[in-house]
Order: C-alpha cells, then sequence, then structure tokens
C-alpha cells in the first residue's frame, strides 16, 4: 500500500458536547463512504461494546478507514478517529486529537454551544487542528441554525457561515460535509523517508495478536520485521503486522507510511509497554526525539472492590487482570478489609469510569461486587518530612503523625443559564468551591468558573448540577493540582466496633454533616435484630452523630394453618437466605448493599 | 396394631370474608350469577370432598384415625345433614378409634340449636369457636358478622347441646387495640371457661384488605407497637396460668388434657390426611398438598393428579421435626429425635443450639425448646434451624 499519495489522505474527528450526535454523524459517514451498505450497518459502528452502546457513549477511542469519491472525481482515504467524550477520558481525547490534522465540530441546533463543545473544540485548537463546524438536528422544531452559528462565530471565533446544516439521524446534508472534510481538513504532511515517529493513541489486547497497537505515522514507514521501540516506556519488540482499520475490523497491509493512520502489532504482551502519548520508532534507526505530550495516566479515584462472594476472590483478580490488558488507566492492588475480606484497591480515571468497570466486571464476568465509597488520591505530609499519597482511607496515619494534608482541586467550567446561575452557584458553594469568574456567551447563558476540590465532585455532582438546572447546565473539567486542606477521617461504628470499609475522608467543615446523613442512611440498611445497634460516626474517636437500630421484638410466625407445613417454611428459608447478603461485622450482619448506600446519600 | 393418623377436612366457604383473613375461603354469597344457587357450589363441593374421601380408601386401609379436624372457612355452614353425611363416608372409608377426637370449627354468626344436635349426632366432641374479640368495634373492623353477644349465646347454645370441649379463638394486636381493650376480651373469654383458648398475634397478610390498610405508611400507626404486642402475649400467658389454663404451643393455652390433640400431631410430625380443597397431607415420609383452585378441585373427583406430592429428604424432615417441635412448650424431646433419625440432635445443630442457648433464647435438657424470649423472636431461631440453607 506504499505509494499512497498524501494529498488524498484526511486524518480528522469529530468534537461534540455529549448528545450533540457525534457518533451518529460518525456512522452516516461511514455509510455514505459506501465501506458498509445500510443493511450491513448496526447502529453505531463504532461503539462496538455493549456497555458503550447501552449508555450511547463512547468509551475507548475507535478509529476507521473509508474511502469517499469526492465530486472532484478523485478518490480521498478518510481516517475518522472516534475521540470520548468524557471529562474522565480527557487525556485520551487529547492524544486522539493529536493523531488528526483537523476536526469537524459538531453543534445541536437547538442546544447550542455547552461546556464539554467548548472543552473540546479548544482542545482541538491547542492542538493546532483546523476545525469546521456543523449544524446537527435541524430538523427540529427548536432548531435556531442561524442564532448557533453566530454563536459559533462569538463564542468560539472560527468561521460558520458556510457550516453544512445536518440532520445526522435523518441522514440530511451529510453530502455536503463529506465535501467540507475534503476540502477543510488539511492533508498530512511528513517525510516517508525521516526515520519512524508515529503517535500511540490507543491499544487494546488480543488474546491471539497480543496488543494492538493503534498508531498515527508522522514520519517514516513501518512494515513487518521493523523493530520498534516504544520512546517513554523503553519497550522493544518486532513487528509482525501492520494494517488500518475497516468497520469493526483490522485489515492487514505491507507498509504503513507518514501520513497514514493504522495499527502495529508486535507479539506485545501488556498494553502498559504500550502507553497512550508514547512515540514508535525504529529501534536500529530511532528519531532524533519523541512526540512532544506524552503524559503518564494517574488514577484520580480510588474505591475498593470486594467480591460478594469472599470465595469469588480468585475470580475477580484474573477478571481484573483482563481488563487490565485493555485500559491502562485501570490500577489496582489486593486489599483486606476487616469488613468485607479480601478484595481491590482499584484506581481510576474517574467516577464514571469506576461504573465502567464496576459494570463490566459484573455483566462480563458474572460477578457480584460491593463497592466502597469512592476517594480521591490525598497528600498526606506527615511530621518526619515524609509524604503519602494516600489512596485508602484505613491507611491514614495517627493524627500525630500527620503535620499536614492536601487534596486535588479542579478547574471546572460549568456552562448554565441566567435562570439557574444562583443556584448552580450555591451548589458551588456548598461544595468549597472558589469563585473565579464567570462570562456570558450571550445574554441568556453565562460560562461559570470555579476551582473545586475533587473530592466533592466524584459522587453526586453531575446530578446535583443536572437536577438544580433542570438540565441545562453543562459541566467540565481539568486537575489543577494539589492544595493544603483540613481533612479529616469519619469512621462509622456499628455497634461500637468500627466498620474499615465505611470509613472515608472529608473537609472538617463537612464532616457533621455526612457522619449525620451515612448514620441516617445506615439505619434504614440495617434489618433490626434481637438487640439494640447504635451507628455512630466519629471523627479522631470523638462522637458527632448517632442513630440506633431499635431491637426486634417480635419475629413469630402465624399459626400452622390446617397443617400446611411448607408455606410457612418458605418464609424461614427466605429470611434465612437474606442472611446471605449480609456482611458479618462483631455480632451484626450488614447487608451489602448498606456499602454502597453510602455512595448516594445526596438520593432522597 | 393400626397406624395412627389425623384427619383434617377443609371447607372454604365462609358467609363473608373477614378484613384479616388470608385463608383459602371464599364467600358463598358471592358466587357467579349462574350459580346463585349456593347449596349448588355447596353440594357440588362436598361431592368432589367425599369421593375424595372414598378414593383413598385403600391408601388408608391399615389406618385408624384417632383425630378429625374439620377448618376452613366456616364449617358450620354445613347442615346438620351435610356433617353427618362427611363423616359416614369417612367412617366407612377409615376407623375412627373410640377415643377419637372430633373436631370443628364453628361461626358464632352461623350457629342455629338444631344443627348443634346433628353434629353431635355425627360424632364431633369439640368445638372451635371464632371469636376473635369482646370488642363490638373490633369485631366491626375485623369483619367478623357476629357481635360478643351473639357469641355468647352460641356458647350458651353448644353448652346446652352437650360439648363438653370447646375453643375460643381470639386476636391480640389488632388496629387500634389497646391492653385495656384485649384484657377484656381475655377476662370475659376466661370467665365462660373454655377448656382451651387460643390466643392469635394478628399478623398483616398480604392480598388482605387489613393489608392495604395497615400494613404501610399512615395505617401502620394503628397497630399496636411491638411492645404492647409482646405485653399482650405475657399478659396473656400470665392471666391464663392463674385461671388454670397452661400454654402448650406458642399461641395454645388449656386445661389439664384439653390439649388439641390433632394440632399437636402437625407440630410433632405425626401423620395426618387432608381432605377437600388446598389441604395438606404428610403420610409416608411425603407432603401432599391439593390444588386450591376450585374448578380444578370439583373436575378432578378425587383422583389423585391435582395432588402435588415432596418426598421429604433426611435433612428436610430434621429441619421440620425441629421447627415444628419448637412451637410446641414442652419442645423437641432429644430422645425422638435420636429415635426417628438415628444422629444426636447434637451432632446435627449443636453450633446452633450452643448460640442460642448462650444468648438466653433457648433450654436445653432432655427436650430443646424456647424461653419466652424465644417465643418472641422464633422465626430468627427456627430459620437457623433449616439444613438446606447454607449461610
Amino acid at each position: 500500500m506504499s505509494g499512497i499519495d498524501q494529498s488524498k489522505i484526511r486524518n480528522f474527528c469529530i468534537v461534540a458536547h455529549i448528545d450533540h450526535g457525534k457518533s451518529t454523524l460518525a456512522d452516516r459517514i461511514i455509510e455514505k463512504t459506501g465501506l458498509l451498505t445500510s443493511r450491513e450497518m448496526q447502529d453505531q459502528v463504532l461503539d462496538n461494546m455493549e456497555l458503550e452502546r447501552e449508555r450511547g457513549i463512547t468509551i475507548k477511542a475507535q478509529t476507521v478507514r473509508t474511502v469517499y469519491t469526492a465530486r472532484d472525481g478523485q478518490e480521498y482515504i478518510f481516517n475518522l478517529i472516534d475521540t470520548p467524550g468524557h471529562v474522565d477520558f480527557n487525556y485520551e481525547v487529547s492524544r486522539a486529537l493529536a493523531a488528526c490534522d483537523g476536526a469537524i465540530l459538531v453543534v445541536d441546533a437547538a442546544q447550542g454551544i455547552e461546556a464539554q463543545t467548548l472543552a473540546n473544540v479548544y482542545l482541538a485548537l491547542d492542538h493546532d487542528l483546523d476545525v469546521f463546524p456543523v449544524i446537527n438536528k435541524i430538523d427540529l422544531p427548536s432548531a435556531e441554525p442561524q442564532r448557533v452559528k453566530d454563536e459559533i462565530e462569538d463564542v468560539i471565533g472560527i468561521e460558520a457561515q458556510d457550516a453544512p446544516l445536518i440532520s445526522a439521524k435523518n441522514g440530511i446534508g451529510i453530502e455536503d460535509v463529506l465535501e467540507k472534510i475534503v476540502e477543510k481538513i488539511p492533508a498530512p504532511t511528513g517525510d516517508a523517508s525521516a526515520p519512524l515517529k508515529a503517535l500511540i493513541f490507543d491499544s487494546v489486547y488480543d488474546a491471539y495478536k497480543g496488543v494492538i497497537i493503534f498508531c498515527r505515522l508522522m514520519e517514516g514507514t513501518v512494515q513487518k520485521g521493523t523493530p520498534i521501540l516504544m520512546m517513554a516506556t523503553g519497550a522493544t519488540a518486532e513487528v509482525v503486522e501492520v494494517g488500518y482499520f475497516g468497520a469493526g475490523q483490522f485489515i492487514p497491509c505491507e507498509e504503513l507510511s507518514a501520513g497514514m493512520v493504522g495499527y502495529i502489532t508486535a507479539s506485545i504482551k501488556n498494553v502498559k509497554d504500550t502507553a497512550v502519548g508514547d512515540t514508535v520508532t525504529n529501534a536500529k534507526n530511532p528519531c532524533s526525539e519523541p512526540l512532544p505530550g506524552y503524559k503518564k495516566v494517574n488514577s484520580m479515584v480510588y474505591c475498593g472492590l470486594y467480591p460478594s462472594d469472599g470465595a469469588k476472590y480468585p475470580d475477580l483478580r484474573d477478571a481484573l487482570e483482563k481488563l487490565k490488558l485493555n485500559d491502562a488507566a485501570l490500577n489496582y492492588e489486593p486489599e483486606t478489609s476487616i469488613a468485607l475480606g479480601f478484595g481491590f484497591r482499584c484506581g481510576f480515571l474517574g467516577l464514571l469510569h469506576l461504573e465502567i468497570i464496576q459494570e463490566r466486571l459484573e455483566r462480563e464476568y458474572n460477578l457480584d461486587l460491593v463497592t466502597t465509597a469512592p476517594g480521591v488520591v490525598y497528600r498526606v505530609y506527615k511530621t518526619n518530612g515524609e509524604m503519602i499519597e494516600l489512596t485508602n482511607p484505613s491507611n491514614l496515619p495517627d493524627p500525630a503523625e500527620i503535620d499536614y494534608m492536601e487534596e486535588p482541586i479542579v478547574s471546572a467550567e460549568i456552562m448554565v443559564t441566567k435562570d439557574y446561575i444562583g443556584s448552580i452557584m450555591e451548589l458551588c458553594q456548598e461544595r468549597r468551591g472558589v469563585y473565579i469568574g464567570m462570562d456570558y456567551m450571550e445574554e441568556t447563558r453565562a460560562l461559570l468558573r470555579y476551582e473545586l476540590p475533587l473530592n466533592e465532585i466524584i459522587y453526586d455532582f453531575f446530578d446535583a448540577l443536572k437536577s438544580r438546572s433542570k438540565g441545562y447546565a453543562s459541566f467540565d473539567y481539568e486537575i489543577k493540582g494539589y492544595e493544603h486542606s483540613e481533612l479529616v477521617k469519619l469512621d462509622i461504628l456499628v455497634n461500637r466496633e468500627e466498620v474499615d470499609a465505611l470509613s472515608f475522608i472529608v473537609h472538617k467543615d463537612s464532616a457533621y454533616e455526612r457522619g449525620r446523613r451515612m448514620c441516617e442512611r445506615l439505619k434504614e440498611e440495617i434489618p433490626r435484630h434481637l438487640f439494640e445497634i447504635p451507628i455512630q460516626a466519629a471523627v479522631g474517636g470523638k462522637i458527632i452523630a448517632r442513630e440506633t437500630v431499635k431491637a426486634m421484638r417480635k419475629d413469630v410466625l402465624a399459626k400452622c394453618y390446617g397443617g400446611d407445613i411448607t408455606r410457612k417454611k418458605k418464609l424461614l428459608e427466605k429470611q434465612k437466605e437474606g442472611k446471605k447478603r449480609m456482611r458479618m461485622i462483631g455480632n451484626v450482619e450488614i447487608p451489602q448493599k448498606a456499602f454502597m448506600s453510602v455512595l448516594k446519600l445526596d438520593e432522597k | 396394631m393400626k397406624r395412627r393418623v389425623g384427619i383434617y377436612i377443609h371447607i372454604p366457604f365462609c358467609r363473608k370474608k373477614c378484613n384479616y383473613c388470608d385463608f383459602l375461603s371464599f364467600p358463598l354469597e358471592e358466587t357467579k350469577p349462574e350459580e346463585t344457587q349456593s347449596k349448588t357450589k355447596k353440594s357440588a363441593y362436598l361431592k368432589a370432598l367425599c369421593e375424595e374421601i372414598r378414593q383413598s380408601h385403600s391408601r388408608l386401609k391399615d389406618c385408624v384415625a384417632d383425630t378429625v379436624f374439620i377448618g376452613g372457612g366456616t364449617p358450620s355452614l354445613l347442615s346438620g345433614e351435610e356433617i353427618e353425611e362427611l363423616f359416614d363416608e369417612l367412617r366407612s372409608c377409615i376407623p375412627l378409634s373410640e377415643d377419637a377426637e372430633l373436631s370443628m370449627e364453628m361461626n358464632p354468626g352461623t350457629a342455629r340449636p338444631d344443627r348443634l344436635a346433628a353434629y353431635r349426632r355425627a360424632g364431633i366432641n369439640r368445638v372451635s369457636v371464632g371469636l376473635q374479640s369482646a370488642c363490638d368495634k373490633e369485631l366491626e373492623l375485623l369483619g367478623r358478622i357476629h357481635t360478643f353477644a351473639q357469641f355468647e349465646q352460641t356458647y350458651a347454645m353448644l353448652r346446652e347441646s352437650g360439648f363438653s370441649n370447646l375453643n375460643v379463638d381470639i386476636m391480640s394486636a389488632l388496629p387500634f387495640q389497646s391492653m385495656e381493650t384485649y384484657a377484656e376480651t381475655l377476662e370475659r373469654v376466661a370467665a365462660l371457661k373454655p377448656e382451651h383458648i387460643s390466643a392469635y398475634s394478628l399478623i398483616v397478610e398480604p392480598g388482605t384488605p387489613f393489608y392495604d390498610r395497615f400494613a404501610e405508611g399512615e395505617g401502620q400507626n394503628a397497630l399496636p407497637d411491638e411492645e404492647t404486642d409482646r405485653r399482650m402475649y405475657a399478659y396473656t400467658t400470665e392471666y391464663l396460668k392463674e385461671r388454670g389454663y397452661h400454654r402448650y404451643e406458642i399461641s395454645n393455652y388449656a386445661r389439664d388434657g384439653f390439649a388439641c390433640r390433632h394440632n399437636l400431631k402437625y407440630w410433632q410430625m405425626e401423620e395426618y390426611i387432608g381432605f377437600g380443597l388446598g389441604s395438606a397431607s404428610y403420610f409416608g415420609g411425603k407432603r401432599y398438598k391439593n390444588t386450591e383452585d376450585f374448578g380444578t378441585y370439583l373436575s378432578a373427583q378425587g383422583r389423585d393428579e391435582k395432588r402435588e406430592e415432596t418426598a421429604l429428604a433426611r435433612e428436610e424432615e430434621m429441619e421440620e421435626f425441629m421447627f415444628l417441635g419448637l412451637r410446641t412448650m414442652r419442645g423437641v424431646p432429644k430422645k425422638a429425635f435420636y429415635d426417628r433419625f438415628g444422629v444426636q440432635m447434637c451432632e446435627v445443630y449443636g453450633s446452633v443450639i450452643d448460640k442460642y442457648v448462650q444468648s438466653g433464647l433457648l433450654v436445653s435438657d432432655s427436650c430443646l425448646r424456647l424461653t419466652d424470649a424465644g417465643i418472641d423472636v422464633s422465626n430468627t431461631v427456627m430459620a437457623d434451624f433449616l439444613l438446606s440453607v447454607s449461610v
């Protein structure tokens, strides 16, 4: 396949706010370029994980190559690199963008620009991508294409008057988009005779081929037999196969050269060796320096995952191992909880990532899990000068040994209509936000900027934002850094025994409120026992809240009428079955869902 | 020696369904229009019932019945003749022992003097009268069809007719019931000196009007709280004890020699045969259960296919033997357990027994039995004796 004319290649991605129709447009592009017939199209070919399709979001960046015969009679190769839409996967987005030469900005004709639209388009502009807008959902009754065009020009400052007006869902205006891709997205440049320099923007593990590296060749060529070096991780291998991406399949080819997007396999056993953002070069003839922008991805959110059935611990370990093969951002290490037994402390990019992993473990690996409250990584500076990164509240050193603590802070941008500015500001205050500024996008909408502690937004901030703005607010954030904070460990005692799996770190000003709500919630979850059970919240040994589960006084079977024993026996069996889903803490049985209920303190 | 069994006969009819009742019964009056003749429905049922009894003849050929219990529903809706026919059928199928306890249930709203004589003639020697409360307001709330005065008349009639073994059913923990009204019920009933008193604590069952009204939300507040409920229970035991009634099962009290022998068979896992709609049997190591569907029951005409059959595995038999036996105040005799299963009780249940003896819910000597504290939470204790569910 060498000898492809670089001027006939278009490498691009689509950026959009969630739900503005990115994946649908991708489907239409694939369909119209004739790679697949309409009949072969499943909805949203790119989102091939079951979970992605169900949630309507893209988790891992996917990519596809199609061939388009343009109005000028020439055939163009389109490499469409799909990017994840969620803030948790910001780094993946930025690497996918780095693999492109241009981007299509999709904006909903009714909703206009949203927080993620801005975040993603700025990210694209930061990568020097040429961005052209399309206005989607123009067939909606509430569509205001002209207003949205003006808004794009005013707010983002890119030309929008000739933006294609389309309905990706109904296939309106797709031809215009295809022509615009040819016209507006620049062809790649790069010297095919220079040493190999390729950007890894994703990788997946395949049981037969090992790791499949998704890359964009910036310079040079690669083929079967090329010795390769991953410049950041230092891993080396010999290429077994190169190729490009069909829709949902890998199509091998002879060679990849500068400007092309494709894949490399090299019998690599570990996804860790092929970090996203790393540069692949020829081990014998390396390029002088790697591509910029490589970052080691750190887990931001941690929680404990335990099998409901202790005997399933090895199954959970195997499942995590397998998921890890495909997900370098997932971290885990074994831990033991007095309450929950053997499990793993797992690190994630964010709460969505956590939820996805949890759901995949439950669905694909058929595991029943108990999850502890997610927390962020705190930095604990000890009086002896040592600093530890705390991922499990139970490991917090004795307060006497702690000099001070720091917590991660994010810079958040919230776009909200005028009517809800007040209630959103209030929400941010409640979550210890620091007001940075506000810009009006247009008369009715503003962009609020806040700095917020990450631990205040990982649980339910997004839900609270939606409910307090009747769904009109959108939100995006990035990690700013660590700041000093007055943090305390909140312990929960059930029948005077501390339950390690329920402990968490909280700002001292929120401790009382959180403790009180925890106790209330646990009181609802813990069934009555033969004795009274106090539930207490404590900070540093001092009780700050208490509830009591009253003793059960009456649990008597009605008469066994007419000798029908079976029915009554079933009642007893049900009662005993119920205990299976319980964890023993001292002599108290705590239902497994109680451990999860702490995640939902704001629900009423 | 002949095999001794108990006989249960189910009469699923009542005049009006009570508001708390989830038993298998339905009002005769509310039959479909084409069956307005309630007699037709009743006689069709009795015909099928007699057919069922007849067909079990061979199965019961080496047996003798030493207890018969006619329950419902309201068996006293049957005429004297109907009861007599039923007993004739029964006697021609299985001999009744000379000292047999022959019980039937009676609703005070349905008793008629002419019928009582016929019941006596049929052989009935024990009558269980469903009173539930001595407070008319409570009776109305329960949806009973009688007043306390009517009950008193029925009771007097029964005594006049020569019934010397009477039970009265009463209930505690009723909505809006207070300790005072309950004590009054207890007092008035005890004053009549029945041989036996069954005192149940109300359980609000799903599918009843009571459930809709009192199971959830505001309605729950009408029910006495658990403390009051338990005080009522303790008071019952104490009050009746002073008047010569001993508690021999969680909810049953009798003067000496008047414990209900039929019900004891259930709790001691002796054999019994049930006839009629939805009735249950325990016979030859198996449990049987008749269909609960009226139409199916009629069309089966006593044939076997309408019956569910479950052979009890040894473990199942053990657990039932335990949780049923624990309902009695004597408890489960360890020797009886060994004789039946060939293994010591403590080998099977050692750890459960230790746990509850330690927490004061069980007493273990030659028998294993619940303490007063154990009775209050007996479900919790009994559930732990199930072997088929491992935790």
